[in-house]
């Protein structure tokens, strides 16, 4: 299968397998009016299997979301066809804004305007909790 | 500006000097009587409590200060649809310090980050109630006279049972803290207090459905009730509310220093039987409660340059 390399974007590379669609979700790459693409299960030397997704623009990319939901990924980050930077990703200590809380007591539930904030408790087990009622973040794969 | 929503956001320092706080205030009330002259405690309690506002209000009224009071949620500007934050930051005006219930969980935290004084949690739904677990750990001080190398017997809802949770937190802190979670397997205790707390800090404990194979073990058994409000399904609720009933004969085989406590209310988990039982100290709780509350109130007053 091809898929044209691109001029000016971004390549997030080396995602699990599985991944890439919830990147694209939480990424919100749905908004973007440019070509992106997503290839699920590559064949990779490094991990057998692997997605790519394919961002044929200048966009911002939010990394704390990358770290969350797969911090082996890699952004590529490409200028006139060229690779010009290439980053790894870390775990983000805080995301705001990028899950919900799926408590139904948490306050988030009832107070609209409150920004949906979760903290890193366990770095090994990469356990995000709710900063408000302490609820694990549910990873959706 | 400094606020508890967490039994741990007080060091085991602070505790100390809390505990040493309200040991003086019982010893020698007559010095707390006028220390916060001219001062207000808001009591907003959006949700039923008369026991936690009652003990926050004596404590405030005992201190020689007043008090400002929601008792009900239907009756403030929340039933409008007001924030908890608009809510923290109009009291903020008229009060000095803030004692909150709320019925939903991280409600005190808001309230904590938009008010301008400082804000006691006084219970967020099932999550923290930090000055319970204050009444606690005096009681424990206060009965064993100390806080190291005993063993703590929790019975009841450890899963739904928020002063459970506060309690292992601040206990867990302690050296030679042994813990016997006795509970039916529906009400277990959280595997992430479990995880988080007890095995991160390598705390010995013995989790069981039977409180009177380990009754000669405890030094403190920690009784509660099994809350309707924290069930969505009433046929669990009725199914598992009788679980543990503590009575004189469960007791045959305590040790005769054994502590019995009880956040009450209570429904029928403790047999009034008991009540006469030396080893009974619930009722000392709730006093307890109202000296760590004053002791609290002193302290954040203090720390924010208001006394």
């Amino acid at each position: 299968m091809n898929i044209d390399s691109i001029r000016d974007g971004v390549v997030i590379d080396h995602i699990t397998a599985g991944r890439g669609m919830r990147l694209y979700e939480l990424l919100h790459l749905d908004d973007l009016d440019c070509s992106v693409a997503i290839i699920k299960n590559v064949t990779s030397k490094k991990m057998a299997k692997k997605d790519i997704i394919k961002i044929d623009s200048k966009t911002h990319i939010n990394m704390d979301v990358i770290g969350f939901v797969d911090p082996q990924a890699t952004v590529n980050i490409i200028r006139d066809g060229e690779l010009v930077r290439k980053r790894c990703i870390e775990m983000p200590l805080e995301l705001t804004n990028v899950i919900r809380c799926m408590n139904p007591r948490c306050i988030t539930t009832t107070e609209q305007e409150l920004d949906h904030v979760f903290r890193l408790t366990d770095k090994e087990n990469k356990i995000y909790r709710c900063i408000y009622c302490e609820t694990k973040a549910e990873r959706k794969y | 500006m400094r606020s508890v929503l967490d039994i741990v956001d007080l060091s085991v320092d602070e505790l100390q000097e809390l505990m040493q706080t309200a040991c003086d205030i019982i010893d020698n009330p007559e010095k707390y009587q006028e220390v916060c002259r001219h001062k207000k405690l808001a009591t907003l309690f959006f949700e039923p409590s008369t026991r936690t506002r009652l003990s926050f209000e004596a404590a405030m009224y005992e201190l020689g200060g007043n008090v400002i009071s929601v008792s009900s949620a239907n009756n403030s500007s929340a039933a409008k649809g007001e924030s908890v934050a608009d809510t923290a930051k109009t009291v903020s005006c008229y009060a000095d310090i803030i004692a909150m219930r709320h019925p939903k969980e991280g409600a005190a935290m808001v309230a904590a980050a938009a008010a301008s004084i400082p804000v006691i949690n006084a219970g967020d739904g099932g999550h923290n109630h930090p000055t319970q677990t204050l009444a606690d750990l005096l009681t424990i001080y206060r009965e064993k006279g100390k806080m190291e190398n005993l063993t703590i017997g929790l019975c009841g809802d450890l899963k739904f049972g928020r002063t459970v949770h506060s309690l292992i937190n601040a206990m867990s802190r302690y050296e030679g803290v042994r813990f016997v979670l006795i509970s039916p397997e529906e009400l277990k205790v959280p595997s992430y207090v479990k995880k988080d707390v007890l095995q991160r800090k390598r705390i010995p404990y013995l989790q069981t459905t039977s409180l009177e194979d380990v009754m000669p073990q405890l030094d403190i058994l920690y009784m509660t009730r099994v809350q309707r409000e924290r069930f969505f399904n009433e046929e669990d609720y009725l199914r598992l509310k009788d679980s543990y009933i503590l009575t004189p004969q469960k007791l045959m085989t305590a040790k005769k220093d054994l502590a019995i406590m009880h956040p009450l209310p209570r429904v029928n988990e403790i047999s009034v039987a008991i009540d006469d039982d030396p080893r009974a100290c619930y009722f000392k709780q709730v006093l307890n409660g109202k000296y760590m509350r004053m002791a609290l109130i002193l302290k954040l007053l203090k720390e924010a340059g208001t006394i």
